[in-house]
């Protein structure tokens, strides 16, 4: 198996969300924005977290247009995995891979914590590792994380159990407490708290490990 | 040519900055001010020939996201 991490002017989590695909048995490529094309082969791509080009502009929008994102875009057209975590899901969503925004905390106050966060469906390759109900614990690290998306947008992804993960405690003002969400085919998840920094015993949690190992044993060759 | 392109939040999208604003404005005492929304004003130096409508395109693709904000075009 074989994941691309893509790398943007600013990425910051992009050897962190490696390292948990290479525990989880995946092959890495590090991938560059100036790129045109993703590695033949690739079975997902992650999109990192950081601050991609200063968050200038509207954070992600910058990278959004970058020439590799065209590939993820395609990617994601063909029916291949992606996740974009915290400047990744900002990013995804630019590129309308994912619907809806990322807007500035309501609080007005970057957040560095852990949050509870609520599987709401086990229903995808990211979260059949988790039962829908449970709750864990993965760090937020966000200034501007607080979903947003019209009500008919909303209650499209509630009908089609796409919200993949919700706050048990709403940190930033999100539109229903959502976290992260799953793209129509299930195939692409958009996540603001980062599970590849609970994924290790010296991260002092690991409750993000079971999102890689159930990647891993959803994109296994047969 | 010279375009300003006005990118507000729209209608019904929170801003916190805004009211952020508001309320150290109250506090100062300013007891009128009743709402307050924060923008961005992008000033664009554009080649002879450059279109309006070339100025959409770019608020489309780039300048704005138009989930979250409107934008409006003054060419100058």
């Amino acid at each position: 198996m074989r994941a691309a991490v893509i790398v943007f002017p600013g990425s910051n989590c992009d050897r962190d969300l490696a390292v948990a695909f290479e525990q989880a048995g995946f092959q890495v490529d590090m991938v560059w924005h100036k790129d045109a094309a993703l590695p033949e082969g690739i079975d997902i791509v992650g999109v990192p977290g950081g601050f991609s080009y200063g968050d200038y502009l509207r954070c992600g929008a910058i990278a959004a247009q970058s020439p590799i994102c065209q590939a993820v875009v395609d990617h994601t057209k063909r029916g291949g995995y992606a996740v974009g975590v915290c400047n990744g899901f900002q990013i995804l969503t630019e590129t309308g891979i994912l619907p809806g925004a990322l807007l500035r905390n309501a609080g007005l106050k970057y957040i560095c914590k852990t949050v509870g966060l609520k599987v709401e469906t086990s229903d995808s390759a990211f979260t059949q590792g988790y039962n829908a109900g449970d709750v864990i614990g993965i760090p937020i690290a966000h200034h501007d994380g607080n979903y947003f998306a019209d009500d008919a947008i909303l209650s499209t992804l509630r009908d089609q159990d796409r919200i993949a993960f919700t706050y048990t405690e709403n940190p930033n003002g999100s539109a229903g407490d959502i976290a992260g969400i799953l793209s129509e085919n299930r195939r692409v998840l958009g996540m603001m708290p980062h599970p590849e920094r609970a994924a290790d015993e010296g991260h002092g949690g690991t409750d993000g490990t079971a999102l890689f190992r159930a990647l891993s044993g959803a994109l296994a060759p047969a | 040519m010279k375009a300003r392109v006005h990118v507000m939040l729209k209608t019904g999208v929170l801003d916190p900055q805004g009211e952020a604003v508001r309320h150290a404005l109250g506090a100062m005492g300013f007891n009128q001010v009743e709402g307050v929304r924060q923008g961005k004003v992008i000033d664009l130096e554009l080649a002879d020939g450059a279109t309006e409508a070339d100025v959409t395109d770019m608020c489309e693709k780039l300048l704005a996201n138009t989930v979250i904000e409107r934008y409006e075009i003054e060419l100058v």
